[in-house]
């Protein structure tokens, strides 16, 4: 079975168009229900927390750019769940869920987004730049498609060690449909193709790029073809469906782990929100809404494992108390940690110090006269 | 001669005889020297397989290491330059060759907002070793898109180091500090100086990234410059010296780390300085080393500081009007009789 998946997976096919029924119907049969339960609890920590982050930036606790992950939920999990722990991952900025979903503390991701040098990248990073070489997260990147070569330099890295097989380390590398018309997806798709790397490029198509939709900005608005030109092939898959993701995922990362070729995933995604914080999203009408909100992948969940009988209102509220406390507690530990104190200002300068660095400070003199 | 990167002072040799190669050589010595010692050494370019290199700074390399570790690269500048980064996050100390500096304009990005932010931004999680190496210069009527000396796009940049040597030597032993860094490294070469010779010592030691030299010592006047301008530079100090006139020549080999001390030492034994550059001049390497010597050496200057630099046009194919623009040993020599002029020196004056 697993080999025809693969075999199927080479060419690029029309995928079904996801149906409602789809997300409201049965879970495969050999889905374990604690695990379905635990997608919905994970599920509801990213929502819970982004709708923190998003009032902690009205009361200013947050600054810059702050992107959230709202209406992506099942699209973050699934595809975190396929990933494996020696897995290297890269994002574009809206990268918070990511950060949880790779086991990263929420106080620790919090921090960061007040600044604090508790945070995952010690406050130098900020909501788009989410850190951690342990959990393997290679950085949240605020350069649209600028983590698209490192993160194919990553997977290149990966051929000097070790061989393809089921324990072989991968590069997953996410980004945002708007982000497949840059100069940077397409070079590093045809590096990848030549080189035979062990990436899977994912694109969670939320349908917009700031206010642009895929059809204005997309010359092949089937983004899942987009790697036809370097013949690699495409999956495109109903991103408001966990198991959908990770198995779309799953099959994109054995190409990669198996046969250390790469692969292209286009998630089907929606944003619930603005672009990002401050974003009222005037341009999207009152369909575009009606729809998205119809797609929310949090309380289609919750209505599908309550009619599967793996999760009954109680035990559902229960969760969504936990999201709260856990929320909460990072919050709290968010503003108790300290603030980066002025004096390590030079602290990340190099990694290999060198004579005359420059520690000036503004109006400090450049030269110091003997 | 030499310098001993150590203390940057000359350094003479005895009795035994230092070889004598060129800085093409001196390159290519140094790149086989890292790809013996660290497995974890890859080189990275356009054409640098097979072809070789287009200056030939990679010959023979491919066939001594094989493909994976002299890797030829699809014409993708930011793509490779991308990639380098990826494989240095992950351990690698990727060795890029862009195939002259006018193309990294292609990888700007990820050279600016990527390599020199990552060790930084992500609070010192990750270091970038890797060198992009490329050569730049006009001179070679190659007109306009590729005859350029864009140093200050990358000195301007914090979490960059840019070298720019201008010996055989410092060649190879900038190089081998670059590759040994834990930073990414931009690695100047010109394309005027890979068939220029000089001394290299034997062995495999490094120089101090971050460090000037006094190329030459002189009394009355310092010439700071760097990369090809220094044997520019040297050139007319030995020129001049014939007349009674004795120039220090400052080689500035780290544009960032900027070396200012040693600059500013210099001027204020001197009390004249002029700035030898190749780049353009408005917002120029010259234009930091004034303001450095206001700030420095402002009451020892007998003179304003000069500056001959490029003219500020596209540089044209023809060779009357590129010879025009760029700046030689005689706009040199000029400027420092200028100087010298403005300042009433007489020969006698070296003596005191
Ligand atoms: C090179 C570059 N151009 C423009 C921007 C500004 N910008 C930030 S996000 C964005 C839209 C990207 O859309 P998409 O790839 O669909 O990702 P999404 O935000 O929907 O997750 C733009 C234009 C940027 N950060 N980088
Ligand atoms: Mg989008």
């Amino acid at each position: 079975m697993a080999e025809r998946r693969r075999a199927a997976a080479v060419q690029v096919s029309e995928p079904a168009a996801p149906t409602k029924a789809e997300t409201t119907g049965a879970f495969p049969a050999d889905e374990p229900a604690e695990r379905l339960v635990d997608y919905y609890a994970d599920m509801v920590l990213i929502r819970r927390f982004e709708l923190s982050a998003d009032q902690m930036y009205k009361r200013a606790k947050i600054g810059g750019y702050c992107h959230l992950n709202l209406g992506e939920e099942a699209t973050v999990v699934g595809l975190m769940d396929a990933l494996a722990p020696t897995d290297y991952l890269f994002t574009n900025y809206r990268d918070h869920g990511y950060a949880l979903m790779r086991g990263l503390e929420p106080g620790r991701v919090m921090a960061e987004l007040f600044g604090k040098s508790a945070g995952v990248s010690k406050g130098r990073g900020g909501s788009m730049h989410m850190f951690d070489a342990g959990a393997r997260l290679m950085g949240g990147y605020g350069i649209v498609g600028g983590q698209i070569p490192p993160a194919t330099g990553a997977a290149l890295a990966l051929t000097y060690r070790g061989k393809p097989g089921p324990d072989a380390e991968v590069v997953m590398c996410q980004m945002g449909d708007g982000t497949t018309n840059i100069g940077a997806f397409h070079e590093s798709l045809n590096l990848a193709a030549v080189w035979h790397l062990p990436i899977v490029y994912v694109i969670v198509n939320n349908r917009l790029g700031m206010g642009t939709t895929v059809e204005a900005a997309a010359g092949e608005p089937d983004l899942y073809k987009r790697g036809c030109s370097y013949r690699i092939p495409g999956e495109r898959v109903d991103g408001t469906d966990v198991v959908a993701v990770r198995e779309g995922a799953r099959r994109a990362l054995d190409r990669a782990r198996l046969q250390r070729e790469p692969a292209l995933l286009e998630v089907m995604s929606y944003r619930l929100r603005g672009h990002s914080v401050v974003d009222p999203a005037r341009y999207s009408s009152a369909a575009d809404v009606e729809t998205a909100q119809a797609a929310d992948p949090v309380p289609a969940m919750r209505r599908r494992l309550l009619a599967a009988g793996l999760l009954n209102d109680a035990k559902a509220r229960h969760i969504e108390a936990d999201a709260d406390a856990k929320v909460a507690a990072a919050v709290a530990f968010a503003d108790a940690s300290p603030d980066p104190a002025p004096g390590r200002l030079f602290d990340y300068i190099y990694a290999t110090p060198v004579a005359n660095t420059s520690h000036s400070l503004p109006g400090d003199p450049a030269v110091v006269i003997p | 001669m030499t310098s001993d990167p150590m203390t940057n002072h000359p350094m003479h040799v005895e009795g035994a005889a230092t070889p004598v190669v060129t800085y093409r050589q001196a390159l290519n010595d140094a790149l086989r020297a890292e790809l013996t010692r660290d497995k974890n050494v890859i080189l990275l370019g356009e054409e640098i397989g097979i072809f070789e290199g287009s200056y030939k700074i990679t010959a023979g390399l491919l066939t001594e290491f094989g493909p994976e570790r002299v890797r030829d690269t699809p014409i993708a500048e930011e793509g490779f330059v991308g990639a380098a980064i990826g494989a240095a996050m992950l351990g690698m100390r990727p060795v890029v060759e862009i195939m002259t500096l006018n193309f990294s304009l292609i990888a700007i990005d990820q050279i600016v907002n990527h390599a020199a932010k990552i060790y930084g931004m992500f609070g010192g999680q990750t270091p970038v070793p890797m060198v992009i190496r490329m050569p730049g210069g006009g001179g070679q009527q190659l007109a306009a898109t590729h005859s350029q000396n864009l140093e200050v796009w990358f000195a301007h940049i914090p979490g960059l180091k840019v070298v720019a040597p201008a010996t055989p030597a410092d060649a190879k032993a900038l190089l081998l500090a670059a590759i040994r860094d834990n930073d990414p490294v931009i690695f100047l070469e010109n394309l005027s100086l890979y068939n220029t010779k000089g001394e290299v010592p034997e062995g495999d030691l490094p120089a101090e990234i971050g460090r000037a030299a006094v190329a030459r010592e002189g009394t009355d006047l310092t010439v700071i410059t760097y990369s090809r301008a220094t044997t520019v530079a040297l050139q007319v100090a030995r020129q001049l010296a014939e007349e009674g006139i004795s120039i220090e020549v400052v080689d500035l080999r780290s544009l960032r780390p900027l070396d200012r001390e040693t600059v500013c030492a210099s001027v204020r034994k001197t009390s004249r300085a002029v700035v030898l550059e190749d780049d353009w001049l408005s917002y120029g390497v010259g234009a930091e080393i004034s303001a450095t010597l206001m700030e420095g050496a402002f009451d020892y200057l007998d003179a304003p500081v000069r500056r001959v630099a490029a003219a500020e046009v596209p540089l044209p194919y023809a060779k009357p009007l590129e010879l025009a623009a760029l700046p030689d040993a005689n706009d040199l020599i000029k400027v420092i009789r200028e100087l010298l002029d403005a300042t009433r020196f007489t020969r006698q004056q070296q003596n005191r």
